[in-house]
C-alpha cells in the first residue's frame, strides 16, 4: 500500500493507549507552587536570613540527591522535583536564624537517612523533610528554642505585647501558652487578639508560620486540583480544633482557633502528612492516619514536654501507616457477604 | 442480592447513580460523531479469518476454487461456544491460508475474490429453526461490543438464574468510537426491535437500553422508538461504563457475585449492535457479514464505515486519506482496551469496532518499570473493582504470585483505568495481566 511507504512502521505496545496527563513532576511542582505564597512572603518579611535557609536547604537536598544517586550509579532522579518539595518544606520548619551549617545538615539528612537510604522516592516510611527537621531539633534543641526576635529593618512581635515575659524573650506564642500552662496561669496574652497576626504576618517561629491564610490558600488550590486528599488536612485540623477546645482553658472557640493557626499545625496538614509516599493508600486509612496526627499532635502540646509536636505527630504516624494500609483494604466488588 | 444498601439505586433517579471508580479520557468522538455511516468500497479480495469469535475456531468448510454466495457458511464447528463465518460477498475462493487477526493471532483464513456485480441486498438465508437461538448461532451473531463471545450461549443462562431485566450496553464510552452511536441514530427502531426478541428469548420482563449522556442524539432517537417494555436510561460518560460488571451495578444497582455469571443478578447484558444483528437474524434470517467501523484519528478524512468482514484494515485507511505522517499507534478497537496493529494488512473482523490512528505524541509512554510508585493512590481510586493496583503491581513484578492472589488480582477486569492515570506511568494493568495468567495457568480461578 501506498501509506506504508510514506509513514514509519507503526508502534507496537500494550493497551491502554492513552495516559492521563498528569505526571510525577507535575504534582511536584504544583506543591511547589503551592507552597510558593507563604514562602515568598515568609522571606519578604524576614529577610535574607530566611532567605539563606532557603538556598542552604534547596542546595544541600539536591545536592545530596545528586551525589547519592551518582555513586550509587543510579540514574539522576533530580527532575522529578521531589527534592525539591523537602528541601523547601524543610527550609519552612525552621526558624529563620538557624545557622546554615544546620540547614545543610539537616538537608543531607532529610535526603540521605530520609529518603536515599530507603530506595529513594516512593520507597521511604517517614516524611523526609520531618526526618531533617527532627535530627535538628533533637541535636540542637537549645539553638532552636532560644530563638531571638530577629531586630533591625522589620517588626518582630515586641516583647512588651506579649506581657513582658522577659525569660522567654522572643519565644513562639506557644512557647509562651505551654510555660503558662506549667506555671498553672492564665495566658499572659489574648488569644483573640493572637488571630490576626497568625493569619496574615507573624514573625515568630518558623518560616512557614509567617502566614496561615497563605498556607490554608495553597492547600486548598492542591485539594481543588485533586492532588491531595482533602481528607487529610480536615481529619487533622478537625481533631486538633476539637481536642484544643476542650484540653484548653480560654474557652472553646478560642483555643480552638488558636491552636490550628499557631506552629506547625497547618504546614503539617496540608504539605506533610499529604505527602503520598508516607501517608496511608485508602481514604478510610486517610481519615484514621489524620486523626491520628492531630490527636498526638494536641497530646504533645497540652501534656507534652515541648511546646510543639506536630513532627513528632507526623513522624509516628508515619510508621503506623503500613498497618493501616493493611487493615484498612477496601471491600472489592463482588466479594459480597454470603447471606440467604 | 446481598449489598450495602447505600449502593443501590432505589429512590434516586437511575442517571444519578454510577459506577465507583473509572476515570474520563477526552472524547475525541466529535471527528466522526456526525459521520453518517457510508458503504466501504468493496476489497480486491477479502481475508476471513476463521477465528472472529471467543471459543473454538471453526473449520472452513470450503476449498480453492469453490464459488460461493453472500451469505453461505464458509466456516463452522461442532461446539457450543462457537459461531459460524459467512462470506459477505458472491465470488470465488481463492486461497486458504493463514493471516494475522487484529488481535495478534495467525489463524487459517479463507481469502475471496469477489465478483465484479454484488447484489448486497440479497443474501443466503440462515435455516428456520423453532429455536430463536439457534437461529442466533447459524447466523455467527457474537457480541459486538469487542469481545466477540458467541451470542445464543449468551442467551441460554443456566436455569437456576432467571433473567428479569436485559440491559443493552449503548455506553459506547471508549474514546474516539461512534459506530454504536451511529447505529442508534441511524437504525433505532432496529435497537429496540433487537431489545425486544432478546427479553423474549430469556424471558426477561424488562429491558433497560443504557446510553451515555454525551450521546444525546442517540438516546433521543432510541427513546422515541421505545416505550412499554423498553426503557432508555441515560448514564453518566464515564470510562469503563459500558464493562458488563459496571453497566449492571450503575442500571441495577448491583454486584456480580465474584466469580459467577452477570446472571446471577438477574441481568444479562448485550451491545446494541448485537441487538440489531439478532434482529435482522430472527426477522429476515440474515447472517452476520459486516459491521460500522469508527475510522478516526490521525486521518485525512474521519469517518464511519459499513465494511464487510475480511476488508483490510489498511483499504479503510486509504479511504479515509491515509494516515497523517506523526502517525505513533494504529489501534483495533478503542484506545483503552484495542490491540496496536502491527500489520495494517489484518482483516476487520466481527469485534473490530474501529480503527484509531493515535499520533506519536498523544500515546500512552511505551511501557517501562523505571519510574518507581509514588503511592499517590490514583490508581486505586480509578479501580471500578476496587482492587489496590499498585500492590497487585509489585507482587507482580517481583513474580509473587501468591501476594498479587491476595491482592485480589484475578479481580481485575483490565479496564486499563490503573496504567491511564499512574503519574510515574507503570504498567500496572500489564503487570496485573502477568500475574492473572500466571494464576490462571497454576490453576487459581476467582
Amino acid at each position: 500500500m501506498q501509506e506504508a511507504a510514506t509513514t514509519p512502521r507503526p508502534q507496537i505496545a500494550s493497551c491502554p493507549h492513552l495516559a492521563a496527563k498528569e505526571s510525577a513532576p507535575d504534582i511536584m511542582l504544583w506543591v511547589v507552587g503551592a507552597l510558593a505564597p507563604a514562602a515568598v512572603w515568609a522571606v519578604w518579611n524576614m529577610g535574607s536570613t530566611a532567605g539563606t535557609v532557603f538556598i542552604v536547604s534547596i542546595v544541600s537536598c539536591l545536592g545530596t540527591e545528586a551525589l547519592w544517586n551518582y555513586l550509587a550509579k543510579r540514574p539522576q532522579t533530580l527532575m522529578d522535583w521531589s527534592a525539591l518539595v523537602t528541601a523547601i518544606l524543610l527550609a519552612m520548619t525552621l526558624p529563620p536564624r538557624t545557622p546554615w551549617w544546620m540547614v545543610l545538615a539537616g538537608g543531607v539528612v532529610a535526603i540521605g537517612l530520609g529518603k536515599m537510604l530507603f530506595g529513594g522516592l516512593g520507597w521511604n516510611l517517614f516524611n523526609p523533610a520531618l526526618v531533617g527537621r527532627a535530627m535538628i531539633t533533637i541535636s540542637w534543641a537549645g539553638v532552636l528554642a532560644v530563638q531571638k526576635v530577629p531586630g533591625g529593618w522589620f517588626q518582630g512581635i515586641d516583647v512588651a505585647e506579649t506581657g513582658g515575659l522577659d525569660a522567654i524573650n522572643g519565644a513562639t506564642r506557644l512557647a509562651i501558652a505551654a510555660a503558662d500552662r506549667a506555671a498553672e496561669g492564665g495566658y499572659g496574652f489574648d488569644l483573640g487578639a493572637q488571630f490576626e497576626p497568625l493569619l496574615f504576618r507573624n514573625l515568630e517561629g518558623c518560616i512557614g508560620e509567617v502566614s496561615a491564610a497563605l498556607l490554608i490558600l495553597g492547600g486548598l488550590v492542591l485539594i481543588l486540583k485533586g492532588i491531595i486528599d482533602w481528607r487529610i488536612p480536615a481529619g487533622y485540623i478537625g481533631t486538633v480544633a476539637v481536642l484544643s477546645g476542650l484540653c484548653g482553658s480560654q474557652g472553646f472557640l478560642d483555643e480552638a482557633i488558636f491552636n490550628v493557626l499557631a506552629g506547625g499545625v497547618l504546614l503539617g496538614a496540608f504539605f506533610m502528612a499529604t505527602d503520598y509516599v508516607t501517608s496511608p493508600m485508602t481514604k478510610t486509612g486517610r481519615l484514621v492516619f489524620a486523626c491520628g496526627c492531630g490527636l498526638i499532635n494536641c497530646v504533645g502540646r497540652f501534656y507534652g514536654p515541648m511546646p510543639e509536636s506536630t513532627t513528632f505527630a507526623i513522624l509516628f504516624m508515619n510508621g503506623l501507616v503500613p498497618l493501616i494500609d493493611r487493615s484498612l483494604r477496601p471491600r472489592t466488588y463482588g466479594w459480597v457477604s454470603k447471606r440467604e | 442480592m446481598p449489598k450495602p444498601a447505600s449502593l443501590t439505586n432505589e429512590g434516586i433517579p437511575l442517571s444519578k447513580a454510577g459506577f465507583r471508580g473509572g476515570v474520563h479520557p477526552p472524547s475525541f468522538k466529535e471527528a466522526t460523531r456526525a459521520s453518517q455511516t457510508v458503504t466501504a468500497p468493496l476489497p480486491e479480495r477479502l481475508f476471513i479469518p476463521m477465528s472472529q469469535h471467543l471459543g473454538a475456531p471453526c473449520a472452513a468448510s470450503v476449498s480453492v476454487g469453490d464459488r460461493v454466495e453472500r451469505g453461505q457458511v464458509i466456516g463452522d464447528v461442532d461446539a457450543m461456544v462457537s459461531a459460524p463465518i459467512h462470506s459477505p460477498v458472491a465470488g470465488e475462493v481463492a486461497a486458504i491460508g493463514t493471516q494475522l487477526t487484529p488481535g495478534g493471532q495467525r489463524v487459517p483464513t479463507v481469502e475471496i475474490v469477489p465478483d465484479e456485480e454484488q447484489d448486497f441486498e440479497s443474501f443466503v438465508p440462515v435455516p428456520e429453526a423453532d429455536d430463536p437461538r439457534d437461529i442466533v448461532r447459524a447466523a455467527g451473531i457474537v457480541g459486538l461490543g469487542g469481545a466477540a463471545f458467541p451470542s445464543h450461549v449468551k442467551l441460554r443462562p443456566p436455569h437456576d438464574m432467571p433473567i428479569d431485566t436485559v440491559i443493552l450496553n449503548g455506553c459506547e464510552c471508549e474514546s474516539f468510537l461512534t459506530c454504536d452511536d451511529r447505529l442508534m441514530r441511524e437504525r433505532p427502531e432496529r435497537v429496540v426491535a433487537g431489545a425486544r426478541h432478546i427479553k423474549d428469548i430469556v424471558g426477561a420482563s424488562r429491558v433497560v437500553i443504557g446510553i451515555e449522556d454525551n450521546k444525546p442524539e442517540a438516546y433521543q432517537s432510541v427513546s422515541a422508538r421505545a416505550g412499554g417494555d423498553v426503557e432508555v436510561l441515560s448514564l453518566p460518560t464515564a470510562y469503563p461504563q459500558g464493562a458488563e460488571k459496571q453497566l449492571i451495578w450503575t442500571v441495577l444497582g448491583k454486584e456480580v457475585p465474584r466469580g459467577k455469571l452477570p446472571a446471577a443478578t438477574g441481568a444479562l447484558v448485550h451491545n446494541v449492535a448485537t441487538a440489531v444483528a439478532i434482529a435482522d437474524a430472527i426477522e429476515h434470517r440474515r447472517p452476520l457479514m459486516e459491521r460500522i467501523v469508527t475510522v478516526t484519528g490521525s486521518v485525512e478524512r474521519p469517518a464511519n464505515y459499513l465494511a464487510l468482514f475480511g476488508t483490510p484494515v489498511e483499504l479503510l485507511i486509504e479511504t479515509s486519506g491515509g494516515l497523517s505522517a506523526n502517525v505513533g499507534r494504529v489501534i483495533a478497537g478503542g484506545p483503552m482496551t484495542g490491540a496496536a496493529l502491527a500489520d495494517l494488512s489484518v482483516p476487520v473482523v466481527k469485534g473490530t469496532s474501529g480503527v484509531v490512528a493515535l499520533e506519536s505524541g498523544q500515546t500512552a509512554p511505551a511501557v517501562s518499570d523505571d519510574q518507581p510508585c509514588i503511592r499517590c493512590a490514583r490508581c486505586a481510586d480509578a479501580c471500578p473493582i476496587s482492587l489496590e493496583p499498585f500492590a497487585i503491581g509489585v507482587y507482580a513484578n517481583r513474580g509473587d504470585w501468591d501476594g498479587s492472589e491476595v491482592y485480589r488480582a484475578l479481580d481485575c477486569i483490565e479496564c486499563g483505568c490503573c496504567s491511564y492515570v499512574c503519574p510515574t506511568r507503570r504498567p500496572l494493568v500489564q503487570l496485573i495481566r502477568r500475574a492473572k495468567h500466571a494464576l490462571m495457568q497454576r490453576g487459581s480461578r476467582p
